[in-house]
C-alpha cells in the first residue's frame, strides 16, 4: 500500500496528520480552542508567510537560498506605502503591480549576482540583505508609514470576507495567498519550464547537459521569488499599516524554516509549495496556540519552534532513508525472482 | 612563493585595503590613531570577532553555524538567571560554558549522527537557543552583577588592555596554530575540500565535526559572557542577529563558503578591515544601517574581485592558499 503513494504525497499526508494532531492536542489543553476564530486568526496571519515560503521554495529548489527576502518585503511595504500616501487616488491594481514589479527588480539584482556573476547564493543574498535594508533606511529618511495616511480600501482589504461558512471566514488576504500557492503548485508540477527548477536542483551538471539553460532558469527563479516577496510586501502594508525600517526583519530565516518543515530539501531538487504552505501554517499555528496555553509561559514559543523544526527535519530524513531502502530491497527481490524464473524456463525448455 | 605573488593573493589585497582604510581614517580624525580609540574600536565588537575566529574553522570544514548569536544570548541570559537564583558569579560562568558545550553537542549530534545539513540544524537551534534565552529572562532585564564581573568586561586588565581583547589575542594565536600548523588543522582542510576522500583516508569526519561544533558552542557561550560583562546587563535579545555579521567577516577574509580554503590571517585582516571601516564611517557620521550596507557590498565584491584579478593576471594569480577560486 505504502509504495503506491509517491514520497511527496506521503510527506504532505504526514504533515497534514501532524497538523491535525497539533490542533487536537491544543483543543484538549485550551478551553474554547476549536472555533471559527482560530481559523480566521491563523488564516490572516499565515497569508504573508505563505507567500514568502513559496518564494523561498522556488529558490531553494534550484540549490540556492534567498536571505534578502525580509529586506525586500520591508522595502516594498515602505515604498508602496509612501507611494499611496503621496497619491491616495491611485487604482488598487496599479499599486499591486508596483509592489510586484519593485520586488522583481530586487529579484533581478539577486539573480544577476547568483546566475551570471556566479556569486554563491548565500553570500550574494547575505550581502543584498544588508544592502536592501540600508537602502530602505536611506529611502525612509527616518520617517515611517502610518495606517491613518493609507486609503481605507487598502487597510480593509485583508479582512474582506469573501465567503462565510458558519464561523469560518475566508478572507481576501488568505484567499490571495492560497491562489498564488495553488497556481505555483500547478506550474511546478505541470509546466515544462518550471520542472527545470527540479532538474537543476537535483543535478546541475546533468541539467546543463540535457540542454537546460541553467543560468537563465536560476535567474528566473530569483526574479519570481522577488516578485512574490513584493506581493508579500503589499500584504504586509495592508495588514499592519504602520511600516518602519525594521519591517520584515527576520523573515528570511522564517521563510526557510517554513519551507524546510514543509519537506523542501535544503540542497534542492525536491519539495512542494503545498508542503511549504502547510509548513508555514504549522509554524504559525504552534506560535499562536502556545500563547493561549496556560500550562507554559508564552516565552516558550521560540524554544518549541526550534525543537519542532529539528524534529520535523530529522524525522523526514530518517523516514525517507527507510523508504528508499525498502524500495531498493523490493526491487532487488523482484529482480532476483525474475532471474530465477527465466533460468527455470530455460532449464525446462 | 615570492613576495610579489604573495601580495597578489587575497590576503595581500586585504592588507592593501586595510592600509588604505587606516590612512583615510587617520587623515579624517587626529583621534583615530590614539591607543584609546584603537582599543575602543575592538571593544565595541569584541564578542563578534572572537566568534568569527572559531567560525573560520567551521566554514573551512564546509559547514556553517548559524546558532552562534543565539548561543551568545542563551549563555548571557543563563548567567543572569543563575546569578539571580543566588549562584555565585564564578560558578554561574562555569555552568554557562557547560551550556555552550551542550548546545554545540546538540548541533553536532544532529549534523554528524542524524546526518542533517548544518544549515538546517543550526537554523533550528538559532530559533531554539534564542527561545531558551527568552524562557530564562522573559521580558526582564537583569543587571547588578558583582563589581569584579563588570570590571572584567569594561576596565583594562594589563595597562589599558581589557580582558576580552587579551582573550581574543590568545584565542587567535591558539586557533592559528591549530588550523595552520597542526594535524587537526590539516584534517579540517581535507574534510572541507572533500569529505568522502577524507573518510576513505581514514579520518573520523563525524568526530572531527563534532569537536568543531562543541568548540563553536563553547566559544560562543564565552563570548556571550563577555557581552554580559561589558554591557553590565542582559536581556532576551542579547546578540540578536550577530551570526550574519560574523559570517560576513569570515567570508570577506577569503574563506570559501564551500570549504577547503581560507586562512586565519585572512579572517584577522577582514576583522581589522570591518572594524576600521565601521569606525571610519562613524567618524563621518554614517549610521549603523548604512555601514552594514557598505559591508554587504564589500562582501559581494570580495567574491567577484578575485575573478577580475584572475582575468588580468591569468594563471599567475592564485587565490587564497594557492588555489584558483571560482
Amino acid at each position: 500500500m505504502l509504495h503506491r503513494i509517491s514520497p511527496q504525497t506521503l510527506r504532505i499526508l504526514a504533515l497534514f496528520a501532524v497538523l491535525v494532531a497539533v490542533i487536537l492536542f491544543f483543543s484538549t489543553q485550551v478551553p474554547n480552542y476549536l472555533n471559527g476564530r482560530l481559523f480566521n486568526r491563523i488564516s490572516s496571519s499565515v497569508a504573508i508567510m505563505a507567500l514568502i515560503a513559496t518564494a523561498q521554495t522556488l529558490v531553494i529548489l534550484t540549490r540556492n537560498i534567498d536571505l534578502s527576502i525580509g529586506s525586500v518585503v520591508g522595502f516594498v511595504a515602505f515604498a508602496t506605502g509612501s507611494l499611496i500616501t503621496g497619491h491616495p487616488d491611485l487604482a488598487p491594481l496599479v499599486l499591486v503591480c508596483y509592489s510586484i514589479m519593485l520586488g522583481a527588480v530586487f529579484g533581478i539584482i539577486n539573480g544577476l549576482l547568483v546566475a551570471f556573476a556566479r556569486v554563491p547564493a548565500i553570500i550574494a543574498t547575505l550581502g543584498t540583505m544588508a544592502l536592501f535594508r540600508s537602502a530602505l533606511v536611506e529611502y525612509s529618511d527616518a520617517k515611517s508609514i502610518t495606517a491613518s495616511n493609507l486609503p481605507d480600501w487598502l487597510v480593509s482589504f485583508p479582512n474582506i470576507v469573501l465567503l462565510q461558512i458558519g464561523q469560518l471566514q475566508l478572507r481576501a488576504a488568505f484567499v490571495t495567498a492560497l491562489i498564488v500557492v495553488i497556481a505555483v503548485h500547478f506550474a511546478l508540477t505541470r509546466l515544462r519550464p518550471a520542472r527545470k527548477l527540479y532538474a537543476i536542483g537535483s543535478n546541475p551538471e546533468a541539467a546543463q547537459m540535457a540542454g537546460i539553460n541553467v543560468r537563465m532558469t536560476v535567474f528566473a527563479a530569483f526574479v519570481m521569488a522577488g516578485a512574490l516577496a513584493g506581493l508579500a510586501g503589499f500584504m504586509f502594508l495592508a495588514r499592519f499599516g504602520t511600516i518602519t525600517v525594521v519591517a520584515g526583519l527576520g523573515f528570511e530565516l522564517k521563510s526557510v524554516a517554513a519551507a524546510v518543515v514543509g519537506g523542501v530539501n535544503i540542497f534542492g531538487g525536491s519539495g512542494t509549495v503545498i508542503g511549504a504552505l502547510i509548513g508555514a501554517i504549522l509554524v504559525d499555528l504552534i506560535d499562536t496556540s502556545l500563547v493561549r496555553w496556560q500550562l507554559v509561559s508564552e516565552f516558550w514559543r521560540e524554544a518549541v519552534l526550534g525543537a519542532l523544526i529539528l524534529i520535523a527535519v530529522a524525522t523526514d530524513t530518517i523516514m525517507m532513508r527507510r523508504l528508499t531502502a525498502l524500495r531498493q530491497a523490493r526491487e532487488h527481490r523482484k529482480a532476483v525472482s525474475e532471474f530465477i524464473a527465466t533460468k527455470q524456463k530455460r532449464a525446462g525448455s | 612563493m615570492t613576495i610579489v605573488s604573495r601580495l597578489r593573493s587575497w590576503e595581500g589585497f586585504l592588507l592593501g585595503a586595510l592600509v588604505a582604510i587606516i590612512a583615510v581614517n587617520a587623515s579624517l580624525s587626529p583621534e583615530f590613531l590614539t591607543v584609546a580609540n584603537q582599543i575602543n574600536l575592538f571593544q565595541l565588537s569584541i564578542e563578534k570577532i572572537i566568534v568569527a575566529l572559531m567560525m573560520t574553522l567551521i566554514i573551512v570544514n564546509a559547514e556553517i553555524d548559524l546558532s552562534v548569536g543565539s548561543m551568545m544570548g542563551l549563555s548571557a541570559c543563563a548567567f543572569g538567571w543563575l546569578f539571580q537564583q543566588g549562584i555565585p558569579a564564578g560558578a554561574a560562568m562555569a555552568i554557562c560554558l557547560g551550556v555552550g558545550v551542550a548546545g554545540g553537542a546538540v548541533n553536532g549530534y544532529f549534523i554528524t549522527r542524524v546526518g542533517l545539513p548544518s544549515l538546517v540544524v543550526t537554523l533550528a537551534t538559532l530559533i531554539g537557543f534564542r527561545g531558551l534565552a527568552r524562557v530564562l529572562v522573559e521580558d526582564r532585564g537583569i543587571t547588578d552583577f558583582p563589581e569584579w564581573f563588570d570590571r572584567l568586561g569594561q576596565a583594562g586588565l594589563i595597562g589599558p588592555l581589557p580582558f576580552a581583547l587579551l582573550a581574543f589575542a590568545v584565542l587567535f594565536v591558539c586557533l592559528w596554530i591549530i588550523l595552520q600548523l597542526s594535524g587537526f588543522g590539516r584534517k579540517t582542510y581535507v574534510i572541507g575540500t572533500n569529505r568522502e576522500v577524507a573518510e576513505y583516508a581514514g579520518i573520523d569526519t563525524a568526530r572531527h565535526k563534532m569537536t568543531l561544533f562543541i568548540a563553536s558552542g563553547a566559544i560562543s557561550a564565552f563570548a556571550g559572557l563577555l557581552y554580559a560583562a561589558r554591557v553590565g546587563a542582559v536581556r532576551g535579545d542579547v546578540a540578536l542577529g550577530f551570526e550574519l555579521d560574523i559570517i560576513t567577516i569570515v567570508l570577506l577574509g577569503g574563506v570559501s563558503i564551500f570549504g577547503g580554503t581560507g586562512t586565519m590571517i585572512g579572517t584577522l585582516l577582514a576583522i581589522l578591515i570591518v572594524l576600521n571601516l565601521r569606525n571610519g564611517m562613524a567618524l563621518l557620521n554614517i549610521t549603523g544601517h548604512i555601514q552594514t550596507g557598505v559591508i554587504g557590498i564589500l562582501l559581494i565584491a570580495s567574491v567577484i574581485a578575485p575573478r577580475f584579478n584572475l582575468a588580468l593576471f591569468p594563471a599567475r594569480s592564485p587565490g587564497p592558499s594557492g588555489q584558483i577560486k571560482d
